[in-house]
């Protein structure tokens, strides 16, 4: 029976079902409801287009974190390939969409779905590798793929990039930020009711159980190579689907943006974000997609400053800076990241005034 | 004929580049277990405090030399002291972003000091290390390199077999709990091996810098060639390094010459991806047998 209420000051499970729900409370269900039913019909109709555009990368990149966050918090696997994944999906959507003229609802899971096979590829070491030999597998893989989105030329059309035709829905065509808004921001949805469900079946119990000791896993019959390749394909398919996504909203992709750089930004949503916990995926991709809009907007203010140009200071590494502090301070201070930050604050509320 | 040796001599010497760069980067996994992706950082931030002693300080190039080892030490210190230690004993990822946030915050200090420029060193290599063999020419800066690696090499092999704290660092890193037991001070021995390797990183650092010039980007990215070498010699073998380092040089420059010179630089990776599914632990490392 559940009530309206806050959550129990306690365990007080008493069945499996109870131990799988994922709002322990009604409370938490409304008010997610009410927060997505704000965010659908408010955020869309009175921001600022700029504002817009962040919100919709952020939930872009949301999606990829999700993806990746199954693969490193859930799996234990750590992959510093995501962003060619990212890539690559983007490149899968944008072939299907100009070669083969594909509609834009088949393109996006077609990308998913060819970046996942990708990804299986790339993930056939972790059969023989774990732990930082896997690491560096999927390192190599990064470099790979970034070679041959360059010099594949004929598919790729290399370093002159591709451009998207604009796409149609339903008979409507998806121009401009806010129609993307309310796709990218179901498909976020989607995927993440997915994501959280995929966790609570016997497939994600496997995951954690490989994370937590894979000696132990597969003494309890688990076959590990198939639940590694499994979570490999489904972290790709998340990482092709936004790339897919992005590049429809950005019209036009060059190979330039999917490097390291990428792949780190991902890992560091991750990890700011909390490993293990899907929603923190998607706080790791708004602070990092934040952090990198206000340093941006910070180092413009700095160039103008008098003091600064006298001294003749470029101020734009600022950025790359304070990105590699973001990580570290995170990793050193408070691990688990932003979810458990939220966690404390909120039974701060709860238990407010004692301690517990 | 004549082409395949020079491509041969240009293959050894820069695979001895990256031998160097290499044996840091193994010298912090033998003893700590840290894979450091901000070893390219460190190079640079040796080279570049070279260059500011030389170029602003007009320091004597010997005197120069000494600080920048002398302040590569203290750096190494730093890092592992407040850094990596809080980290002993967590998960992989997180010592692995963590090495990976300092090499973003190095890279960002970097570009605000001293720029994205290529800088170079002034002249001071003697004549007499030009080489002349039948139709082949070694460049001075290459001879130095091959006389300084190889110096570098029997030093850190006399360390690790004769002084006692080169020992130390070999029983932590064969089993820190039993290095613990028998009176190891393990903490002085991370420090130490951090210091030691980030000197040994300014230096090859240097020697890169001699010859390329100094430029962040190019010396990151060689933090990340590292990779392939260190994998290709096995992860804890210093010696290992330095052969791998001449294979994975040979193998770029053979492919840039014969193939298609786009390749040259991808090539390692693919050899990389081979090596760890036919021979995890590289030619030289310490095999773990280990069936999950």
């Amino acid at each position: 029976m559940k009530k309206l209420s806050f959550h129990p000051c306690g365990n007080f499970r008493e069945d499996y079902a109870q131990e799988l729900t994922i709002f322990e409370t009604w409370f938490g269900r409304v008010a997610l409801a009410v927060f997505i039913l704000l965010l659908m019909t408010a955020a869309p109709f009175f921001l600022k287009s700029y504002l817009l555009y962040i919100l919709n990368n952020i939930g872009i990149m949301a999606i990829a974190a999700i993806g990746l966050n199954i693969l490193i918090g859930y799996t234990g696997l750590i992959s510093l390939g995501h962003g060619a994944f990212f890539g690559v999906g983007a490149y899968a959507g944008a072939i299907l969409a100009t070669r083969l003229g594909l509609p834009f609802y088949v393109c996006i899971p077609a990308a998913g779905i060819i970046t996942a096979l990708v990804g299986m590829v790339f993930g056939i070491p972790s059969g023989r590798l774990k732990g930082l030999y896997l690491t560096i597998a999927t390192l190599a893989g990064q470099f790979i793929i970034e070679y041959v989105l360059i010099q594949w030329d004929w598919l790729t059309k290399g370093t002159m990039g591709i451009t998207l035709p604009s796409p149609e829905l339903f008979g409507l065509k998806i121009a401009g930020d806010k129609a993307f808004f309310f796709v990218i921001f179901i498909s976020l949805i989607a995927m993440t009711w997915f994501a959280v469900n995929i966790m609570r079946s016997k497939y994600g119990r496997a995951f954690i159980a490989i994370r937590d000791n894979d000696r132990a896993a597969e003494g309890m019959g688990i076959p590990i190579f198939k639940y590694k390749l499994l979570a490999f394909a489904v972290s790709s398919f998340y990482a092709g689907f936004a790339g897919a996504l992005w590049a429809y909203y950005m019209v036009s992709i060059t190979t330039e943006p999917f490097n390291l750089g990428l792949s780190v930004e991902f890992i560091a949503m991750v990890i700011i974000g909390g490993m293990g916990n899907i929603p923190g995926a998607i706080f790791g991709a708004t602070f990092i997609t934040v952090l990198n809009e206000v340093l941006r907007f910070a180092t413009g203010v700095l160039m103008n400053v008098s003091f600064v140009t006298n001294m003749g200071l470029n101020m734009a590494p600022l950025r790359e800076f304070v990105f590699g502090l973001a990580i570290v301070l995170f990793i050193l201070i408070e691990p688990k990241g932003l979810a458990e930050l939220w966690r404390i604050v909120r039974s701060n509320f709860r238990l407010w005034p004692f301690s517990y | 004929m004549d082409f395949f040796l020079q491509l041969l001599v240009n293959g050894v010497c820069i695979g001895l580049l990256y031998g160097i760069s290499a044996m840091g980067f193994v010298m912090i996994f033998k003893a700590s277990s840290v894979l450091n992706f901000a070893h390219g950082e460190l190079l640079a931030l040796g080279a570049f405090f070279f260059l500011s002693l030389v170029t602003w300080g007009k320091l004597p190039v010997a005197a120069a030399f000494v600080l920048t080892l002398a302040g590569c030490f203290l750096l190494g210190f730093i890092i592992e002291k407040f850094f990596l230690r809080p980290l002993i004993g967590e998960k992989l990822i997180f010592v692995i972003m963590l090495t990976v946030g300092l090499a973003a915050m190095f890279k960002g200090l970097i570009l605000l000091i001293w720029g994205g420029n290529l800088h170079t060193y002034p002249e001071f290599l003697p004549e007499w290390l030009e080489l002349q063999l039948g139709g082949i020419y070694i460049a001075p800066v290459y001879s130095a390199t091959m006389i300084i690696s190889v110096v570098f090499l029997l030093l850190f092999g006399l360390f690790f077999k004769k002084s006692s704290q080169g020992i130390f660092m070999r029983s932590v890193a064969d089993n820190q709990q039993a290095a613990l037991s028998l009176g190891v001070h393990v903490r002085r021995v991370f420090a130490l091996s951090w210091a030691i390797a980030a000197m040994v990183a300014c230096m090859s650092g240097i020697v890169l810098g001699i010859i390329n010039g100094v430029n962040v980007h190019d010396l990151s990215a060689i933090g990340l060639k590292v990779f392939p070498v260190v994998i290709l010699g096995g992860l804890d073998s210093i010696g290992g390094a330095i052969i791998g380092g001449i294979i994975i040089g040979l193998l770029e420059t053979f492919t840039g010459g014969y193939l298609s010179p786009s390749l040259r630089d991808v090539v390692p990776y693919i050899v990389l991806v081979v090596i760890l599914m036919v021979k995890p632990y590289g030619l030289f490392g310490l095999v773990e047998i280990e069936r999950v």
